[in-house]
């Protein structure tokens, strides 16, 4: 059953055109149904998981590899499809709204749709290899969200990055899911969380660790792949709001969340983690705190966000997940309004640099309403779900050792950072003095700022009423999914005066500073990156720069256009495998004694002989293609005398129409009558030659003397009448036994025919200067 | 290689050659043979026929266009196999019927042979198609 729920929205993708279509912008308010239905069937779930029990269901795939469609709802996929599919509620009805009277809103909202699918797919996977199916397909609908504004080039490049870099992460992933369901003999979830000790204690444990972190450090956007994050911002904001802050880079720290009981509290997982989440944290905020876009600052700081994600879960431990649990909740909030608060803002006064803006709280109350709560609750400030977080992560940062309070410190400057971006964007647009935006400014239609208003009152109500509810139904199975055994939270507001809410004072403090002085620290940064200069984004362009010289450089050299190249290394890469591992391996064959040759034998063997000898002498090339009919015809005698009617009877054809048709060929095309080439080629062409053939001979002899196994000769000939009513073994296997072989090499034949029609018939012609972009091709018959 | 012989012998040795492939590609289940060899043998005669009388005569004589014959060869040898499904056993086993059409005389009739004059019709149809655009001059 969770199998077609999460087809359902790939359903409504294939809907979403049409309805647009009927309703135009309207539409949305009936495809975000979808989500809804799939939230309210969802619900149905919620009892089982809060009693910490795990709902599993499995349809069979592709058995024989161990691969099911299969499903695992428990805590953490469980409060993951909520997110998924609460937010995007709203955000189907948003996009509606912000892309009201696009023509394209069809194909926006159908990919917007299969996004979710995806998404959904992906943190209910319990199978690895369907995970990874879903993981791969969020990053094909990102790519084509990110693209959406196809036309324009920025668009395309922001796309194209998302998809190489976060594509090329998954695919590595891939090879690190392989060797899970090697080395834990299943690919199935539920059984491998329960063997974490067997993977951690195998040797194949660091490896393995690497290759999935690939995925999920680039889905992330972890520094260094955190480049492609705020690129992304390209896409329209609705998209930017979901995927890229509420669900498809939280696809990584899903991920590790996922494998936590499998791969984490290791030695290598307790410094790789919190080195990599600590530099994106810092890294995210200081380019946050530089930019004047709010769409990228927020961009930054969800960089910064998963940083501290990573970071918390690379402590380890229940309440270091506690926090990061909490904190995921309280960002998919959080962000998910300012996003949609950013977007209303741009929509409705033409712009979003920050200090183009001001006083609008008269002109948009209630955004600027939406984005004062949404940012308080991500300055972490009592009482919202921002401050739980904050609270859970200091805590477990302040009962550690020493490497607990270095990380603590850095948690305090990207906080403060944060904090200071945050106040930035709820209160420089709408607070202050009025300045004339470069649009007419008023409060957008209910389909904005429905999606702002409720998520960041959500993030309020649930810290203050519904707190003991989100506890026991969603905070506390996931903190135990994701620790692997029973954790329940005990969660307040207030827990008295500890070193945390110290903490909490000297981040808020921080923050308060950073805010009144960010131009100065915008300046100091400013002149840090400067010097710095060189940063991923650049290093990604100048990667793909040197991929497509390298692949020209590579194609230049062997894609020359000249059939003898093509020959040349064609052969010598075929004499060097066979004689480079029977070098090696030093299994050359014994030289056969040679029987007695009866004299049509010896005949037969002698006009090969000259025929070979014709061919390498002859004077011009149709001589020599008759010699090597010559040739080819003693090979058909031997065929013959040695008891194989059928293959001679082949070769006898092949040979003639071969001959026939390179004749053919050689006065139609006006090739070179004859064959010249300098010495030096000559020499090293023989040497190429021979050295195939003495490689072939080695290898045909070889195979000779190894005990040949005769069942299957048995088998054909014993059955070949009996099954198949046929006594000549050659064409019974042909037909009946192998006939789906047959099959395929025909299609092959009937392909070089219509191909051969295709080269022969299309003639190139030079190509006129006076019409451009003409083909260069042209039918001549 | 337009001379008088070549194109007085040409069209009778075609005519043989063509029979003659069409008893190899009926004998081969039993005997040397098949489609594939009886097919290099129709597709050798046809091309002495377009090297001694001209490309057009041999379009004529085949009447349809050698690709089409190729792909009509295609068809047979795939849909042999789909019958094998209607029976309800895998794709391309063989199905044998065994009608009488005189008394004590049974006819043999396979989807293998069918299979078989597939083959035969794509090995003819391609090799014709390359053999005369070859031969074809503008």
């Amino acid at each position: 059953m969770i199998g077609y729920l999460v087809l359902t929205p790939f359903l409504a993708a294939l809907l979403a055109p049409v309805l647009v279509l009927l309703l135009g912008h309207r539409a949305s308010w009936i495809l975000a149904l979808v989500p809804g239905y799939l939230l309210y069937r969802f619900f149905e779930f919620v009892p089982a998981v809060a009693k910490g029990e795990t709902v599993l269901q499995s349809h069979e795939w592709l058995g024989g590899f161990g691969i099911n469609y299969s499903f695992m709802i428990d805590g953490l996929s469980l409060t993951f499809a909520f997110l998924i599919l609460g937010i995007g509620f709203f955000i189907v009805i948003y996009a509606g709204g912000y892309l009201k009277g696009h023509p394209q809103l069809g194909r926006f909202l159908a990919v917007l749709l299969a996004f979710m699918g995806s998404m959904l797919g992906l943190v209910v996977s319990d199978n690895l290899i369907t995970l990874f199916v879903f993981w791969e397909l969020t990053s094909i609908t990102s790519f084509l969200l990110i693209g959406f504004d196809n036309e324009r080039e920025a668009s395309r490049r922001a796309a194209l990055q998302a998809l190489i870099i976060t594509g090329l992460g998954g695919l590595v992933m891939l090879a690190g899911f392989t060797l899970i369901g090697l080395v834990g003999g299943t690919f199935e979830l539920s059984e491998l969380l329960s063997k974490g000790e067997v993977i951690k204690e195998h040797g194949l444990y660091s490896l393995i660790f690497w290759l999935v972190m690939a995925g999920a450090f680039t889905k992330s956007a972890q520094v260094p792949f955190h480049s492609w994050l705020p690129n992304a911002m390209e896409a329209p904001t609705p998209v930017s709001a979901y995927l890229h802050s509420a669900t498809m880079v939280k696809a990584g720290v899903f991920l590790l969340m996922r494998t936590y009981p499998m791969l984490g509290e290791t030695e290598l997982w307790e410094t790789v983690l919190p080195l990599f989440g600590g530099a994106t944290l810092l890294a995210g905020t200081i380019l946050a705190v530089r930019d004047k876009d709010m769409k990228l600052m927020l961009a930054y700081t969800t960089v910064a966000s998963l940083g501290l994600l990573v970071l918390m879960l690379g402590v380890g431990g229940e309440r270091a997940i506690e926090g990061a649990v909490l904190y995921l909740i309280a960002h998919s909030f959080f962000k998910g309004a300012l996003f949609m608060v950013v977007g209303t803002v741009d929509h409705e006064a033409g712009t979003r640099q920050i200090d183009k803006l001001s006083g609008l709280r008269s002109a948009m109350p209630i955004t600027a309403l939406a984005a004062a709560l949404a940012a308080l609750s991500m300055c972490g400030l009592p009482p919202f779900i921002g401050f739980l977080a904050k609270e859970s992560i200091y805590y477990s940062l302040t009962h550690g050792g020493l490497h607990e309070w270095t990380i603590a410190i850095v948690a305090i400057v990207g906080n403060a950072l944060m904090f200071g971006v945050a106040a930035s964007i709820a209160i420089r647009p709408f607070m202050g003095k009025w300045i004339d935006p470069p649009k007419a400014v008023h409060e957008g239609p209910v389909m904005l700022f429905l999606g702002p208003l409720v998520l960041s009152i959500t993030g309020l109500v649930t810290a203050i009423f519904a707190l003991q509810f989100m506890q026991t139904n969603f905070f506390s199975p996931m903190v135990s999914a994701v620790a692997g055994k029973e954790v329940t939270l005990d969660l307040h507001l207030w827990h008295g005066i500890n070193p945390a809410l110290i903490l909490s004072v000297i981040t808020v403090g921080l923050g308060i500073g950073v805010f009144i002085f960010t131009a100065e620290l915008k300046k100091i940064f400013d002149k840090i990156l400067n010097f710095i200069s060189w940063g991923p984004d650049k290093g990604f362009d100048q990667a793909i720069c040197f991929l497509t010289w390298f692949a020209g450089l590579f194609t230049r050299i062997l894609q020359t256009g000249e059939i003898r190249t093509y020959m040349r290394i064609t052969f010598l890469i075929t004499a060097l495998t066979l004689l480079v591992p029977m070098y090696n391996l030093n299994i050359w064959p014994n030289v056969p004694s040679f029987p007695k040759l009866s004299l049509w034998e010896i005949g037969v063997f002698v006009i090969l002989v000259i025929g070979i000898l014709q061919v390498v002498f002859a004077n011009t090339r149709l001589t020599a293609i008759i010699s090597l009919g010559i040739q080819g015809f003693s090979v058909a005698l031997i065929f013959m005398l040695f008891g194989a009617p059928d293959l001679s009877f082949t070769q006898f054809m092949v040979e003639t129409l071969s001959v026939v048709i390179i004749a053919l060929v050689l006065t139609r095309l006006q090739l070179m009558k004859q064959d010249r080439r300098s010495s030096l080629s000559l020499i090293f062409d023989g040497v190429v030659a021979i050295s195939v053939g003495v490689g072939m001979g080695a290898l045909l002899m070889n195979i000779t003397q190894l005990p040949l196994d005769m069942r299957l000769s048995e088998f054909f000939s014993t059955y070949s009448a009996a099954i198949a009513h046929g006594r000549n073994i050659v064409n019974v296997i042909l037909v009946d036994f192998r006939a789906i072989d047959t099959l395929g090499e025909i299609t092959v034949v009937l392909i070089t025919g219509v191909s051969a029609l295709a080269l022969i018939r299309v003639k190139a012609i030079p190509e006129k200067k006076t019409t451009k972009g003409s083909p260069a091709l042209k039918e001549t018959s | 290689m337009n001379t008088l012989i070549l194109r007085t012998i040409v069209p009778l040795l075609t005519s043989l050659m063509v029979i003659y492939s069409i008893v190899v590609l009926l004998a081969g289940h039993n005997d040397p043979g098949g489609g594939f060899i009886g097919g290099l043998i129709a597709a050798s005669a046809f091309a002495l026929y377009g090297i001694a009388c001209g490309v057009a005569p041999v379009r004529r004589a085949l009447y349809f266009h050698p690709i089409s014959i190729a792909a009509f060869g295609m068809f047979l040898s795939a849909m042999s196999g789909v019958i094998s499904l209607y029976k309800d056993v895998p794709f391309l086993t063989g199905i044998w019927w065994f009608p009488e059409i005189a008394k004590g005389v049974e006819v043999p009739l396979s989807t293998p042979l069918m299979f078989d004059i597939g083959v035969w019709l794509v090995v003819v149809g391609s090799l014709v198609t390359i053999a005369l655009a070859l031969e074809e001059k503008e």
